[in-house]
C-alpha cells in the first residue's frame, strides 16, 4: 500500500510541476492545486497506513488508527483552500487588469508598469 | 441569452431547506459523532451556491442580506471569545468547560462551551466560502 | 501556566476582528488599530521581564499537556522577537495614518495587518511544528492581500509570482514536517529534540534538515532562493514594505535559528557547514545588488538579503557567543530595516520617484529626514557605537575563534560595502543641488518623520546601551546554545 501511495504522490508531484511550468495562468493554479494534493497524501502516508478505532479512551480496541496525521491533513486542506481560492481571484483580477493570462507577458521589470 | 431554469428553480426551492436542515444536524452531531462546523458551515453554503445558480446574485441578495465579511468576523469574534473566556477564569487559552444538565424533553444533555466556537467555526466558513463566491462570481 | 503569552498574539487578533466591522469609519480603523498595538507592546515587554526573572514560560493550550496538546513557548529570543515586532508594527501604523491612502484604509488595510502580526507573533512563540505553518500560512495569507491591496499592474503581476513561490514553499513545508513525523513521531519542537537525539540513523536527519532549510530558505531568502525577494518587496507601498522586510524574512531566519539550534546539532558537519556556506554566499548576492542598483527601493531590499546572510553566518558557526551576536544583530535589523524603508518612503512620497538619479539635495529643505537618514544608515552598516555594533563584532569575533576566516572576513568586508551603498543614497540624494519636485507641499513629512525618527533614535539606544541590555540577550543566545533548558522547560511539568 504505501508503495502505491508513494507512486501516486510521485506522478502528482510530476503532473504539479509540469503544470506549475507551462504559460497559462490557470494551469499553475491546477498544478499549485494537485501539488499541494499530493503533499498531502504523503503525510497520510507517512503517518502511517492503518486500520483501527477511533482513538478514545472507551473502545478498547486492538488497534487504534493514529489522528494526528488525518487533524493535520484537514488543517493543510483547508488552508490550501483559502490559498487556492484566493489565488483564483488574483488570477481573474489580474486577467481583467493586464489583458492577459499569459506568464511570458507578464514578465518585466519590477519599475515598469 | 437567459436560459429559462424552471426545474433548477423548483428543486432548489424544496431542496434548499432539506440540504440547511441536514447541515445544522451535522453541525450539532459534530459534538461526539463526525461532524462539526466546518462541514456544517461548508454545507450550508454549499446550498447558498445552489441558490445562486439557480437564481441570480441580485435576488439572493435580497433574500439574504447578509455581509458576509462581517458574518466571518462575527464567527471569529465567537471563537476568540470562547477561547480567551477561559482566561477569565485563570485557565489557559481555549480550555472548556461543560456539564450535563437533564433537560424536559431531551433528557440527559451534555452543555459545552465547545458549540460556541464550533458556532464561531461554522459562521466563519459560511462567511469565507462566500465571500470568496461573490467576489468572482460579482463582476460577471 | 502563563497566560501572558497568547497576549501578543490575541490582542491584535481581537483588534484585527473588531476592526472589520467599521470598515468605513477611518479614524476608528486608525485609533483602534494604535491602541491594540500598544497594548500590545506592553504585554510583550511584560513577556520580556518574566521570561527574564523566572526563564521560559510555556502554555498548554486547551490544558492539554505536553507534548500531546499545542504547546506555546516563550524563551528569551521568542519573547524580545516579539517585543520587536510589537514595537515595529506600532510606528507602522503611525506611519500608515497618513501615507497608505484612504482607499487602503477603508479596504481593511488595518485589519490585514493586525492579522500579519498575529501570523509573526505566533510564529515566533509557538512550540509545535505544525503549529508553526499555521501560523506562517496567517502570516502569508495577510501578506498576499497587503501585497496585492490596491491593485496597481505592478502589484498584481508582482503578487502572482509571489503567491506561487510561497504556496511551492508551504507544500515543501507539508513535506518535511511529513518526513519529520514519520521519523520521530510527534509534533511538540522539544519533543522532536529529545527524540531526534535518540535517533541512530543521522542520513535521515540530515536528509530533513536540508528540506528544513529549503523551506524556510524560500521564506528568509538565503542565496539561491531569494530570487523572488527583490520584485516581490518592491511592489507594495512603504509601510507595508516596511513590514515585509523588518519581519517577513525575520521569521524565516528565525526558524532556521530555531530548528538548526534545537533539532539539528547532531550532524554539524554537514548541516551547519551548508548553512555556514550559504550564508556566506547570501552575502556577496546581497552586497552585489546593494552595490549595483540606483533605485533606493532596490538597495534597502538588497541590504535585507545581506542581513540574513550575516544573522544565518552566526548561527551556523555555533557557539554562545555567535548565537548571542546573531540575536543582538537580528533585533538590530529588524528595527534598523523599518526605520530605512519608512525613510525611503518619506523620500518617494517627496519626490515622487525611487531612481536616485533623479533626486538631488533633500537636505536643504529636509534636514530632520537627512540626517535621520544618515544615523540609521550608519547604524545599519555597524559603526559604533550605533546598534549594528556589538552584534557584528560578536559574530565575526567568534567566527575567528571557530578558524572560519573566510566566513568572519566576509561579513567584515560586507559592513563596508553595505556603508558604501546606503552612503551613496545619501550622497547623491540628500546632498547635491537643490530643486522642486511635483507633489512636495502634500507630503506630511513631519507626521511621517516621527515613526521612523523613534526606530531610529531605538537604534541609538540599542547601541549605548550595549552592556545593559547584553544579559538578556546571553540569556536568549544560552537557550539556543543548549537545547536541554528548552526540552526540560516545556516537558517539565
Amino acid at each position: 500500500m504505501e508503495i502505491l501511495m508513494a507512486f501516486l504522490v510521485g506522478i502528482l508531484f510530476m503532473t504539479a510541476t509540469y503544470l506549475m511550468l507551462s504559460k497559462s495562468l490557470l494551469r499553475i493554479i491546477i498544478g499549485t492545486g494537485l501539488l499541494s494534493h499530493g503533499a498531502h497524501l504523503l503525510l497520510l502516508t507517512m503517518g502511517g497506513l492503518k486500520r483501527g478505532a477511533a482513538p478514545l479512551l472507551g473502545e478498547n480496541a486492538p488497534a487504534y488508527a493514529d489522528p494526528l496525521p488525518q487533524a493535520l491533513i484537514l488543517t493543510a486542506i483547508v488552508i490550501s483552500f483559502g490559498v487556492t481560492a484566493f489565488f483564483l481571484v488574483l488570477a481573474y483580477r489580474a486577467y481583467q487588469e493586464l489583458g492577459t493570462d499569459n506568464m511570458d507577458r507578464l514578465r518585466g521589470k519590477e519599475g515598469h508598469e | 441569452m437567459k436560459t429559462n431554469d424552471v426545474i433548477l428553480q423548483t428543486v432548489t426551492k424544496v431542496t434548499l431547506f432539506i440540504i440547511i436542515l441536514f447541515s445544522i444536524h451535522l453541525f450539532f452531531a459534530g459534538h461526539y459523532y463526525p461532524g462539526g462546523g466546518f462541514i456544517g458551515g461548508l454545507m450550508t453554503s454549499g446550498a447558498i451556491v445552489l441558490l445562486l445558480l439557480a437564481f441570480d446574485i441580485k435576488t439572493v441578495k435580497s433574500i439574504l442580506p447578509i455581509d458576509y465579511i462581517k458574518l466571518t468576523a462575527i464567527g471569529l469574534l465567537f471563537a476568540i471569545g470562547t477561547g480567551a473566556g477561559a482566561l477569565l477564569f485563570d485557565m489557559p487559552f481555549l480550555t472548556h468547560a461543560y456539564t450535563y444538565v437533564n433537560m424536559p424533553l431531551l433528557g440527559k444533555t451534555s452543555l459545552h462551551t465547545a458549540v460556541l466556537f464550533d458556532t464561531g467555526v461554522y459562521l466563519v466558513v459560511i462567511g469565507v466560502t462566500m465571500t470568496i463566491i461573490q467576489t468572482i462570481g460579482e463582476s460577471e | 501556566m502563563n497566560n501572558l503569552i497568547i497576549l501578543p498574539i490575541l490582542i491584535p487578533l481581537i483588534t484585527g476582528v473588531i476592526l472589520i466591522f467599521f470598515t468605513k469609519n477611518i479614524p476608528v480603523q486608525r485609533w483602534v488599530s494604535a491602541a491594540g498595538f500598544l497594548l500590545m507592546i506592553v504585554a510583550a515587554g511584560m513577556l520580556v521581564s518574566h521570561v527574564y526573572q523566572d526563564g521560559i514560560q510555556t502554555m498548554h493550550l486547551s490544558n492539554w499537556e505536553a507534548p500531546y496538546g499545542i504547546t506555546l513557548v516563550s524563551d528569551m529570543f521568542s519573547a524580545l522577537l516579539v517585543l520587536t515586532t510589537s514595537i515595529i508594527s506600532f510606528f507602522v501604523v503611525l506611519y500608515s495614518f497618513k501615507s497608505i491612502g484612504e482607499e487602503r484604509e477603508k479596504f481593511y488595510y488595518y485589519p490585514v495587518v493586525s492579522f500579519l502580526i498575529v501570523g509573526v507573533n505566533g510564529a515566533f512563540t509557538t512550540g509545535d511544528i505544525f503549529n508553526l505553518f499555521v501560523f506562517f500560512e496567517v502570516m502569508l495569507m495577510s501578506s498576499y492581500v497587503l501585497l496585492v491591496l490596491g491593485g496597481t499592474k505592478i502589484q498584481l503581476r508582482e503578487s502572482i509570482k509571489y503567491i506561487l513561490v510561497n504556496i511551492i514553499s508551504s507544500a515543501l513545508f507539508v513535506i518535511a514536517v511529513a518526513y519529520l513525523y514519520s521519523v520521530v513521531g510527534t509534533l511538540n519542537m522539544a519533543h522532536i529534540s529529545l527524540r531526534l537525539s535518540e535517533v541512530s540513523d543521522l542520513t535521515i536527519i540530515t536528509v530533513i534538515a536540508v528540506l528544513f532549510l529549503i523551506v524556510f530558505g524560500l521564506k528568509g531568502a538565503i542565496f539561491p532562493l531569494y530570487f523572488w525577494l527583490p520584485g516581490s518587496y518592491y511592489a507594495p507601498p512603504a509601510p507595508v514594505m516596511a513590514l515585509f522586510g523588518a519581519l517577513l524574512t525575520k521569521v524565516g531566519v528565525y526558524s532556521i535559528t530555531r530548528t538548526y539550534t534545537l533539532f539539528f546539532y547532531h550532524d554539524t558537519g554537514y548541516t551547519h557547514e551548508l548553512l555556514q556556506i550559504m550564508a556566506i554566499l547570501t552575502i556577496i548576492a546581497g552586497v552585489i545588488g546593494a552595490v549595483a542598483f540606483t533605485d533606493i527601493k532596490k538597495i534597502v531590499i538588497y541590504n535585507i538579503i545581506v542581513a540574513v546572510g550575516v544573522i544565518l553566518f552566526g548561527v551556523s558557526v555555533f557557539t554562545e557567543n555567535s548565537l548571542a551576536g546573531s540575536v543582538f544583530y537580528i533585533i538590530h535589523d529588524m528595527n534598523i530595516k523599518a526605520a530605512l524603508f519608512l525613510l525611503i518612503g518619506i523620500v518617494i512620497s517627496i519626490t515622487g520617484t525611487s531612481d536616485l538619479n533623479k533626486i538631488h539635495g533633500l537636505i536643504h529643505r529636509y534636514p530632520g529626514v537627512a540626517w535621520t537618514f544618515f544615523i540609521a544608515s550608519a547604524a545599519l552598516a555597524g559603526i559604533p557605537p550605533l546598534s549594528g555594533f556589538a552584534g557584528k563584532l560578536l559574530i565575526v569575533r567568534s567566527g575567528f575563534e571557530a578558524e572560519d576566516y573566510i566566513g568572519a572576513a566576509f561579513v567584515l568586508m560586507s559592513s563596508l560595502l553595505v556603508l558604501f551603498s546606503v552612503m551613496k543614497i545619501f550622497i547623491r540624494g540628500f546632498w547635491g543641488a537643490p530643486r522642486a519636485y511635483k507633489n512636495e507641499e502634500n507630503a506630511p513629512v513631519k507626521w511621517l518623520l516621527f515613526a521612523p525618527a523613534l526606530l531610529t533614535a531605538f537604534a541609538v539606544l540599542y547601541g549605548f546601551g550595549t552592556e545593559a541590555i547584553y544579559p538578556v540577550i546571553s540569556m536568549a543566545a544560552e537557550t539556543l546554545a543548549n537545547p536541554e533548558i528548552y526540552i526540560n522547560a516545556v516537558l517539565k511539568e
